[in-house]
């Protein structure tokens, strides 16, 4: 590949990406959706539920832009609130209950930054997030799809294995908000995008994700992610269930 | 010559006369703006508002333990960061306190009772989250567990460590996966959040805790002010993610002030020494 960081952050951007819930549907049958974190409301940043795969159960949970602007600002771009993290806590005990693997699809610039979220708590809720996912004894596997931005992406990426289309990103904080803390220069953007390490493939290389996916750009693409999410909940489910636990936390804790 | 008393002194007078006063001997209150004698202070808080002044790591044990045997002290950021400017960074903040990294952790005694502990120091470039300061954390919540023994925590930080990118949030993983671990085993995990607590750490380990306690007026949240103001246009309130707001909202169970830090932390020891599994 010979295309630039800042050409990779512009495709895992772009809004020709396919959607998480066009993804869910293609990826899991009869996905079935779950509203709600039983609490205080139901975040359209965050959708989750129950499909099957090759007529296996499994709970799927994804962070959704959307694609016209009143979607948008129903789910602030794909940023979800404290509410989303919530219901997507929920869906990951309840899966762990009933022994369905999780999959989790990944597509946020980060968790939604304004008054009523910190008022809710979006720490506590991304910390409480991280914490179940250390606790899941069942098959736990996370993608990122296009932005996986900052710790509000990483509240769904603590599987068994992280995933990453091709066309994504991955990082600390967006590369503009790296240049401005950094550099105090917020147009030095491309630079910070090169200098971050934040293309699938450099993340690959750094040992921080296990796979680089193909991007799914059509119904092939489709059925071959599909079948590779399938292979490899398989492979996860083969394992004994504290054997599985014990290499996810060895996973993480070599860095 | 003989200073004329009901002469106005000259501007040059006036700088002579405060040049004589030590800098420390007066504090402003950053949250309440009153001005005081540092010597009036008890443990560095404000007489008049109760909050308490930013401490070193050491400081803070000092305070609060009495007994302290530290572990890992040599734990220093991996070699992989070269960046000279962040290995700048590093070397001036080892400079001025004396630590290797954000993080003091060890063993303590606090009213008799032994604990794990760990004291982030917010001197270090602003307590963030490195490796170094994962590795530390992740070792003491490990050695705790082995131990039998409950961990405390004292938090404070501005986030994650933006110069060690992607691997700095990798650590608010690892560092669940260890709490989660001691918290399997039946051992406490006290978290006391102290000025400020922002970012990454919030959406981690800082808001894991059995028991959550927090010293007034405490700035702890996720997203900055500044960040919230620029992204969405919203103008924050003046009581936006201090330690009181957090209370009124559940986030915490209480606040206790620095004085009484040390009793409180001795009671919920004994209360929770062992763990059940």
């Amino acid at each position: 590949m010979t295309r630039t960081a800042f050409e990779a952050v512009q495709a895992a951007r772009s809004e020709q990406k396919i959607t998480t819930r066009a993804l869910i549907n293609g990826v899991v049958d009869h996905f079935f959706e779950c509203h709600g974190d039983r609490n205080a409301s139901d975040d359209a940043a965050v959708i989750g539920g129950i499909g099957e795969l090759n007529g296996q159960p499994v709970t799927v949970i994804g962070i959704q832009k959307g694609q016209t602007l009143a979607q948008n600002q129903q789910c602030h771009f794909g940023c979800p609130e404290p509410e989303g993290y919530r219901k997507a806590q929920r869906l990951m005990q309840q899966a762990d209950k009933f022994g369905r693997p999780v999959v989790t699809l990944i597509n946020t610039p980060g968790a939604f930054p304004d008054v009523h979220a910190e008022h809710h708590g979006q720490g506590e809720a991304i910390a409480q997030c991280l914490l179940t996912g250390a606790q899941i004894k069942v098959p736990y596997l996370s993608i990122i799809v296009g932005e996986g931005g900052s710790g509000g992406a990483l509240a769904l990426a603590g599987g068994d294995e992280v995933w990453m289309f091709e066309d994504s990103i991955y990082s600390v904080l967006s590369p503009e908000g790296y240049a401005s803390i950094l550099w105090k220069d917020a147009h030095r953007v491309a630079e910070a995008a090169e200098q971050m390490r934040l293309t699938a493939q450099d993340l690959y290389e750094d040992g921080i994700i296990d796979r680089v996916v193909d991007e799914v750009n059509d119904v092939a693409k489709l059925q071959q992610l599909r079948q590779q999410i399938a292979e490899k909940i398989t492979t996860l489910s083969a394992l004994p269930a504290a054997e599985r636990l014990a290499q996810r936390h060895a996973r993480f804790r070599k860095f | 010559m003989m200073n004329n008393r009901f002469e106005a002194p000259t501007p040059e007078q006036l700088a002579q006369r405060l040049d004589k006063i030590p800098d420390d001997v007066m504090v402003r209150c950053p949250v309440c703006q009153t001005t005081f004698l540092a010597h009036d202070a008890i443990d560095k808080t404000c007489p008049e508002c109760g909050y308490g002044l930013r401490l070193g790591a050491r400081e803070r044990i000092m305070m609060v333990t009495d007994q302290f045997e530290e572990i890992d002290r040599e734990v220093t950021i991996p070699a992989r960061f070269n960046d000279l400017q962040y290995r700048q960074k590093i070397s001036q903040a080892k400079k001025k306190t004396q630590q290797n990294e954000s993080v003091v952790t060890g063993f303590a005694t606090i009213g008799r009772q032994a604990c794990g502990l760990a004291v982030m120091d917010s001197r270090f470039i602003m307590g963030s989250l490195g490796s170094a300061t994962g590795e530390k954390l992740t070792r003491l919540f490990e050695q705790a567990r082995q131990r039998q023994l409950p961990v405390v925590v004292f938090t404070t930080s501005g986030g994650a460590r933006m110069q060690e990118g992607i691997h700095s949030l990798m650590q608010m993983t690892k560092v669940s996966q260890a709490v989660s671990e001691l918290q399997a085993a039946g051992l406490a995990y006290l978290v006391v959040l102290t000025d400020p607590t922002m970012g990454g750490v919030t959406a981690s380990f800082a808001m894991q805790g059995d028991i959550i306690l927090a010293e007034p007026h405490t700035m702890v949240g996720f997203a900055g002010r500044r960040v919230i103001e620029q992204t969405i246009k919203q103008t924050p309130p003046a009581d936006f993610q201090r330690a009181e707001t957090l209370l009124e909202h559940g986030f915490i169970d209480t606040i206790v002030p620095r004085p009484q830090l040390r009793q409180t932390l001795a009671r919920l020891l004994t209360w929770h020494a062992g763990g059940t599994q």
